[in-house]
C-alpha cells in the first residue's frame, strides 16, 4: 500500500483493480485509527457511509463502466458543513448531537463525483478562531509538531491531509480559515472568490465572507476538487452565475511573463525572519519562472484586521441568533422561554463565540450602528478598491499567508487581540471578495512549514491555480 | 475606557446571553481592548464612500437573484422533529413566555 496518495494516484489504482475503493478506505480508517488519539483532527467518522460509496464504486470498476473524477477518493469534511445522518456538531456543545437532515451542496457534488467521505473534522466553534483551540471538543495538535497549532479555523482538515489521513479535505474560510492552517500545516489550501462555491449547509458564521474551500498536497487535487464544487447552485442565491473554466487545463498555461504584485504593506516589522527568508525565496523562484515583479501599494491593508471584526462579528451575531434551544442542539431547561434561551446559549457557547457576539452586538446596536459597522462596510469598500486597482496593473498578487509559522499550543490564547492579528494577510482577500491559495513555501529549519499566497481577481481562480502549479513544479515546497 | 460593565448587561441582554459576573468582566476588559483598536478606523476618511454592503459578482444586482414564486414541496418535517429537544408534531413544545 503506498504511503502518500493524490487524487490521480487513487483513480489509476483503482481503475488498473491494483486496490478496490473498499481496501483504500479500510487503510485510511486504520491511518486514522492511529494518529487520531494524538492528533485529534477527526470529531466523528462515517463508515457507514464511506463503505457504501465504496462498494458503489466497485461496482462500477467490476461492471467496466466509467469512473467519476474523484471516484474512490478518501476525503474529510470540516465539521461546520452539513453531511446527512453525521453528526455535525460546528465544534461547539450547543450542537452536540446535531444531525443533520440534508447534505451541502458541496458535499452532494463530491459524492456524485465519487468522493468516499470518511468523516468530519475537527475545528474553532462556529469556525471563530485561527489555532482549532476554540473547538469545544479539544484542541488539534500540527503533525509537523505535536507542541504547535495547525491553525484556525479548519485546523482538523489541515492537519488530517498533511499527516496522510485524508487525500484531501473541506474547509472553510472567512478571515483566513482554509489559508492559513494550510500554511501551518504544510499542504495546499485554497478559497476560491467568494460566490464561487455554493454555501448551501454550510453553517453560516459571517455571511458575506465565508466560503467552503479545498485542501490537499498538491494544486492540481486542488483543481480538481474545485471543478467539481463549483459552480451555480439555486440553492444559494449569491453563488454566481459564471462558468466553471476547465482548472486542470489552464493551469498548464504557462506563467512566464505574468506580472506578480509585492504589495510592500505585506513585508513590515511584523513579520518572522524565518517567514520572510522563504517568502523572499519564493518569490525569487517567480522570477526565475519567467514572471515579471512589480511593487504594490494597497493602501489599507493595515485597517483590514478592524474591518473585519466589525463586520464578520456583527454578522455572527445574526447567524448565531438561531441557537436558542428550540428546534435543535441544546437545551437548557428554565420556566420562562426567555430564560430558556439565555441559559442554553450561556452554557452551550464558548468564550470566543460569546466574546464575538458581544462584539458583533454592541456595533450593531443603537447608537454604534454608524460608528462601527456602517464605517466597517465603508473601509471595506476601500480595501476592495486597493485589490481592484492592484489588478489594473498586475496579474496575480503574492505574500506571506501568516506573520508566523505554527505558534505553540496555548501561546495566544490569553490575549485575544494578539490571536486576531495572526489574520493580518488573509483578512485583505475574504473582505475583497477576491480567491486566495495559500502554498507550501518550505520549512523554517527544516521542520516548520511556511505557506506562500496567491492573490487573484474576482473569479480568477484559473489564473491562481496556474501560478502554484508552476511554483509547486519551480519547487516551492522544498526552498 | 470605550464600554463600561452596564454596556455588556445591556448586549448581553439583547443577545439572550446569561453570563457570569467573572464574564462580563473579562469581555469588558477584552472587547474594550479590542474596540481601542477598531477605533483606528476613525483615521479614514470615508464621507464618500459607499458602504460595501454585498460582495457581488459581474452578473448579479444588489436585489439578489429571485427566483418564481412558485410553490415547491418542503419535505423533512417528521425528520427535523424527530431531532427537537421536545417535540409534539407537528409543533416544538417550548416553555411559555413569562410576562416581565
Amino acid at each position: 500500500m503506498a504511503e502518500k496518495w493524490t487524487i490521480g494516484s487513487v483513480g489509476e489504482a483503482i481503475a488498473a483493480k491494483k486496490v478496490s475503493t473498499r481496501e483504500l478506505a479500510g487503510e485510511f480508517y486504520k491511518r486514522i485509527a492511529a494518529r487520531n488519539p494524538e492528533l485529534n483532527a477527526f470529531l466523528a467518522l462515517s463508515p457507514e457511509r464511506a463503505y457504501a460509496q465504496a462498494d458503489k464504486i466497485d461496482g462500477l470498476v467490476a461492471s467496466g463502466k466509467p469512473l467519476p473524477p474523484l471516484a474512490g477518493v478518501p476525503m474529510a469534511i470540516k465539521d461546520v458543513i452539513s453531511t446527512r445522518g453525521v453528526k455535525t456538531t460546528c465544534g461547539s456543545k450547543i450542537l452536540e448531537n446535531y444531525i443533520p437532515p440534508y447534505d451541502a451542496t458541496a458535499v452532494e457534488r463530491l459524492e456524485a463525483a465519487g468522493a468516499v467521505i470518511l468523516g468530519k473534522t475537527n475545528c474553532d466553534e462556529f469556525a471563530m478562531g485561527s489555532s482549532n483551540e476554540n473547538s469545544a471538543y479539544g484542541a488539534v495538535r500540527n503533525p509537523e509538531a505535536s507542541d504547535r497549532v495547525p491553525g484556525g479555523s479548519s485546523g482538523g482538515s489541515a492537519a488530517a491531509v498533511a499527516a496522510g489521513l485524508a487525500v484531501a479535505a473541506l474547509g472553510t474560510d472567512t478571515g483566513g480559515s482554509i489559508r492559513q492552517p494550510g500554511a501551518f500545516c504544510g499542504v495546499a489550501a485554497m478559497m476560491g472568490s467568494y460566490g464561487r462555491v455554493s454555501r448551501y449547509g454550510l453553517i453560516a458564521f459571517a455571511s458575506s465572507l465565508d466560503r467552503i474551500g479545498p485542501f490537499a498536497t498538491t494544486a492540481g487535487d486542488v483543481a480538481e476538487i474545485m471543478q467539481v464544487i463549483a459552480g451555480r447552485d439555486a440553492n444559494d442565491s449569491t453563488s454566481t452565475t459564471a462558468q466553471v473554466p476547465d482548472y486542470r487545463a489552464e493551469m498548464e498555461k504557462p506563467v512566464k511573463g505574468m506580472r506578480i504584485g509585492i504589495p510592500k504593506e505585506y513585508f513590515g516589522a511584523g513579520m518572522d525572519n524565518g517567514v520572510r527568508q522563504k517568502i523572499e525565496a519564493g518569490i525569487s523562484l517567480f522570477q526565475q519562472l519567467g514572471c515579471e515583479l512589480v511593487e504594490i501599494h494597497m493602501p489599507h491593508t493595515d485597517y483590514a484586521i478592524a474591518t473585519y471584526y466589525v463586520i464578520a462579528t456583527a454578522e455572527a451575531s445574526s447567524n448565531l441568533a438561531r441557537y436558542d434551544g428550540v428546534r435543535y442542539g441544546l437545551r437548557v431547561e428554565d420556566a420562562s422561554l426567555l430564560g430558556m434561551y439565555r441559559k442554553t446559549r450561556g452554557s452551550g457557547f464558548g468564550a470566543e463565540v460569546k466574546r464575538r457576539i458581544v462584539l458583533g452586538t454592541y456595533v450593531l446596536s443603537a447608537g454604534y450602528y454608524e460608528a462601527y459597522y456602517l464605517k466597517g462596510q465603508k473601509v471595506r469598500a476601500l480595501i476592495a478598491r486597493d485589490f481592484q486597482e492592484a489588478f489594473t496593473q498586475v496579474d496575480a498578487i503574492v505574500t506571506p499567508t501568516s506573520p508566523v509559522p505554527a505558534f505553540k499550543l496555548g501561546e495566544r490564547t490569553n490575549d485575544p487581540l494578539q490571536m486576531y492579528l495572526a489574520d493580518i494577510y488573509t483578512v485583505t482577500g475574504s473582505l475583497a471578495g477576491v480567491p486566495g491559495i495559500s502554498m507550501p513555501c518550505g520549512k523554517i529549519g527544516g521542520k516548520l512549514p511556511v505557506g506562500l499566497q496567491i492573490f487573484g481577481p474576482a473569479f480568477g481562480e484559473a489564473r491562481v491555480l496556474r501560478l502554484a502549479h508552476a511554483f509547486e513544479q519551480g519547487g516551492g515546497a522544498t526552498l | 475606557m470605550k464600554i463600561s460593565r452596564e454596556d455588556v448587561v445591556r448586549v448581553a441582554e439583547l443577545a439572550y446571553l446569561d453570563l457570569s459576573e467573572a464574564e462580563l468582566e473579562m469581555y469588558r476588559t477584552q472587547i474594550d481592548e479590542i474596540l481601542e483598536y477598531i477605533g483606528k478606523l476613525n483615521e479614514l476618511d470615508t464621507a464618500k464612500v459607499e458602504p460595501m454592503a454585498q460582495v457581488l459578482a459581474e452578473d448579479q444586482t444588489a436585489d439578489a437573484t429571485l427566483r418564481e414564486d412558485l410553490e415547491v414541496p418542503c419535505r423533512g418535517a417528521e425528520q427535523i422533529l424527530r431531532q427537537a429537544p421536545d417535540p409534539e408534531p407537528p409543533y416544538f413544545r417550548v416553555p411559555k413566555v413569562i410576562e416581565r
